[in-house]
């Protein structure tokens, strides 16, 4: 948003001109946190970081601004009929920013690096697929054990599988399947991630980073596609504070603020109608029941009565402003093969809540010894405007609330030993597979905060990951979606939506469901 | 004056010990822990992580490698930032806080005084009420209201200076943050200025100075004003210590890369190292500070002497 603007003295118009990208065709995105490192082994998860990295760093499938996958570093790939095997070939003409063939060797390299136990990777789990790549990162076996190898003098990449895994090829977009250069490893070590070493194999390498300010990248002139990259220049800015990043955009300082802040987003819409996007996210906002032992939400009719009373669109109209979708369902809608299961709440709000007082009646709970639960939520405006919605719509019900809330860090430690009644949770995708959903109510998977456990639930689970057919695989994924909410496993509350502010000009910037955007593909329409 | 400052310098070193200790088990004794969060990790990559930061081992063996470690200077990795070290983030953002910090104050004091002490000599005048009300207004409204405003009004709206980023301290990104964090300052120097110049007026040795039928100006410049500024450099020790380890608001508000907000960063992602550095720092700093401010006593105040 370049809007003519009121100048006071010279030497504010020169600086102010040439802090904003008007006459340079840089693009200025406001992100919300500083990137961990450009060791993509040792990235903290940020939506923020994973902008910087693709911009830099490419694997061997990219995305296109729709998110659809694209050949990266490999032209082509093979996948053998049992779905273990798959031999990506690299294009001829992959470089490093310093002109070094990307080989084979560096993929190799660099999956190794991130699953090394001494380098205690965060998202080292990504690869897990990979055979061995469990016992390497456990120090079991040896880094050599992993299931990947370099042939044709490094031209081609083989990678095996342990079960065949429908959505491999998604999770090689992700930054935790980027190679990594040996050849700079070799020569400084540790330091090879200082900007003065950095070699990157993306469209962009870094030239700049100013921590808690900014990060510059210029453009890769070794990158194969280096013609059709048209901007100067991106400039991450770190602004944490999300109000800040809209004056900031609002006064044409910034191109792109990614993950503008929800209460601002009905001014937005009235001011920026054409710069204010909102789009549908793979993430799913939700409250756990505690299944453990001694919490009255092990009762399957507590948990439906519960499930009933809560009124999801006016969570999600009334209370957040349209800046949530409401859900019926844990799997976001909008997954790759996958069909949304939705939790039937049958009739109208009074049927439902006769129905829910019926239920919570016959569990032992009424007006003489009333339903106390305690709910546990991490400390932010929104999740506690929901919270406070909750309970106020569980009251009629005579249900009494105990809100808890801490900072994120507390919170999920006590949520994960247990101690609470119902939690506040919510899950961004890793990648586009109802899988990635669905394994986090597998009995035993840290992420199960409420302890559910069916053994039908873990067997279709189970079954689904052995399964090649992509139909039949979509089948068991629903069959166990179906079975879960049927048991009111957890209460589904709200999908996660993708908020950004676009500069009109931009061209090659578009919403997808990943809210994923390459800078390579945008630049600016004059 | 040296065997003073020699002498207060060695007796800081138990009081550093004595936070560094307190700080460190505070730190470990908050539930969560750096590498808790919305996902939690697999057991053995947990453990991994443990290990590489030496969490596994028992605590005093990590206070003992801490306070190693800190008798080489080095404050060790920042489990956040992981392409710094806790040393390299406190060199690069302590000058950028102590440029704004330190404008921040010149302008609290070049305005400050003045105008307490023009409050003072008018006292219950209109010129009184209305730096003393505009004073209660700077202290009564918050910087995280004033920042953004400004940045709306002057970045916003008028478009006169950048609504925010550090844009490598060019002239037009200090000025909001700079006048942003001078308000509330301003408004206590002046009415601690104001204050201590009243006292100071009805004072016997005032008195005497007229009666000795010295003129105004000359009561006021060379008698008043150095007794009254003794509460005001008592107060700056510690505000300045506090403004140039860096505001989380204002740095926050305009994107300007200080310390600040590692405090409070390092604490909630339980950087442990980070919040040590900074701990470490900014205890030093404030030692530091004291020592001069009662240097700068004697000088005031020649009653006031240090030579023992």
């Amino acid at each position: 948003m370049r809007k003519t603007r009121l100048f006071a003295g010279g030497l504010l118009l020169a600086s102010t001109c040439l802090s904003s990208s008007a006459f340079a065709e840089t693009l200025d995105i406001g992100v919300t946190g500083e990137l961990a490192s450009f060791d993509t082994s040792q990235v903290s998860g940020g939506i923020w970081e994973s902008q910087i990295l693709m911009d830099v760093y490419e694997g061997l499938v990219k995305k296109s601004p729709d998110g659809e996958l694209l050949p990266g570093m490999a032209e082509s790939w093979e996948i053998s009929e049992d779905g273990l095997t798959y031999t990506f070939h690299l294009r001829e003409d992959a470089a490093w920013s310093d002109g070094e063939p990307v080989t084979a060797e560096d993929f190799v390299f660099g999956w190794r690096h991130l699953l090394d136990p001494a380098n205690a990777s965060k998202y080292a789990y990504m690869l897990y697929p990979v055979a061995g790549a469990e016992a390497v990162n456990t120090g079991e076996q040896p880094p050599e054990a992993l299931g990947v190898a370099s042939l044709d003098d490094g031209r081609t990449f083989q990678v095996t599988l342990d079960a065949p895994t429908p959505y491999f090829l998604q999770q090689l977009t992700h930054y935790t399947a980027y190679p990594a250069p040996k050849h700079t490893h070799e020569q400084y070590g540790d330091d090879w991630v200082k900007l003065d070493h950095i070699v990157t194999n993306g469209a962009f390498t870094p030239v700049k980073w100013v921590s808690q300010s900014h990060i510059d990248v210029r453009p890769n002139p070794e990158y194969y596609d280096a013609e059709d990259v048209t901007l100067d220049g991106v400039t991450y800015h770190t602004i944490e504070d999300r109000n800040a990043g809209v004056s900031r955009f609002r006064a044409g300082e910034l191109d792109i603020m990614r993950e503008y802040s929800s209460s601002m987003y009905g001014l937005l819409k009235d001011e920026l109608p054409e710069a204010t996007h909102m789009s549908t996210y793979l993430g799913s906002y939700y409250y756990a029941f505690n299944h453990r032992e001694g919490h009255p939400t092990t009762d399957p009719r507590v948990r439906e009565a519960l499930n009933l009373a809560a009124r999801r669109n006016v969570i999600s109209e009334q209370i957040m402003g349209g800046t949530f979708q409401p859900a019926l369902s844990f799997v976001p809608d909008g997954i790759a093969h996958y069909d949304v299961q939705e939790m039937a709440l049958e009739g109208d709000m009074d049927a439902r809540l006769a129905r829910a007082r019926e239920l919570l009646e016959a569990a032992g709970y009424g007006p003489d010894n009333p339903l106390h639960l305690r709910l546990r939520y991490n400390t932010t405006d929104e999740h506690k405007k929901i919270a406070v919605a909750m309970a106020a719509m569980w009251r009629p019900l005579g249900v009494e609330v105990e809100m808890i809330n801490a900072e994120a860090t507390v919170h999920y430690q006590t949520i994960a030993e247990g101690d609470f009644d119902i939690a506040r949770a919510g899950w961004i995708a890793d990648y586009n597979d109802a899988e990635n959903f669905l394994s986090l109510l597998h009995t035993g998977v840290g992420n199960n905060y409420g302890a559910y456990s069916n053994p039908d639930y873990d067997a279709l689970l189970d079954q689904a990951a052995d399964t090649l057919d992509l139909d039949e695989r979509q089948q068991l994924l629903e069959q166990a979606e179906a079975l879960a909410l049927e048991d009111d496993a957890l209460i589904p509350m709200l999908y996660y939506v993708s908020r950004n502010l676009v500069n009109t000009r931009l061209a090659g910037w578009e919403d997808n469901i990943e809210d994923d955007h390459p800078s390579r593909w945008v630049h600016f329409a004059d | 004056m040296l065997s003073y400052s020699l002498k207060r310098l060695l007796q800081a070193i138990p009081t550093m010990l004595i936070v560094i200790t307190i700080a460190f088990f505070l730190m470990r004794v908050a539930p969560g822990g750096p590498f808790d969060g919305e996902r939690a990790l697999p057991p053995e990559i947990e453990a991994n992580l443990m290990a590489a930061y030496h969490l596994d081992e028992p605590l005093p063996q990590q206070y003992l490698r801490y306070l190693g470690n800190l008798l080489q200077g080095d404050f060790g990795p920042s489990f956040k930032y992981k392409d710094f070290s806790v040393t390299e983030l406190i060199l690069q953002g302590f000058p950028v806080s102590l440029e704004i910090g330190g404008l921040a104050i010149l302008l609290a004091l070049a305005l400050g005084l003045p105008l307490g002490i023009a409050a003072a000599l008018n006292r219950n005048s209109a010129i009184d009420y209305a730096v003393m009300g505009t004073a209660l207004a700077g202290i009564a409204v918050p910087n995280f209201v004033v920042a953004p405003l400004l940045a709306l009004v002057f970045g916003v709206l008028l478009g006169w200076l950048p609504a925010g980023g550090w844009n490598d301290g060019a002239l037009p990104n200090l000025v909001l943050p700079v006048v942003a964090l001078s308000i509330q300052q301003i408004a206590y120097i002046a009415r601690m200025m104001r204050a201590s110049m009243i006292e100071v007026l009805g004072s016997h040795y005032i008195r005497t100075a007229r009666a000795k039928g010295l003129s105004e100006r000359l009561v006021v410049w060379r008698h008043a004003i150095r007794p009254a500024l003794l509460p005001v450099v008592s107060y700056l020790g510690p505000a300045i210590a506090g403004i140039i380890t860096g505001s989380v608001v204002i740095e926050q508000i305009f994107g300007i890369p200080g310390i600040g907000r590692y405090f409070v960063q390092g604490a909630l992602n339980r950087d442990y190292t980070l919040v040590m550095g900074t701990v470490v720092f900014y205890g030093a700093l404030i030692v530091l500070l004291n020592l001069v401010v009662d240097l700068l006593y004697s000088a005031l105040d020649p009653q006031i002497r240090y030579d023992d």
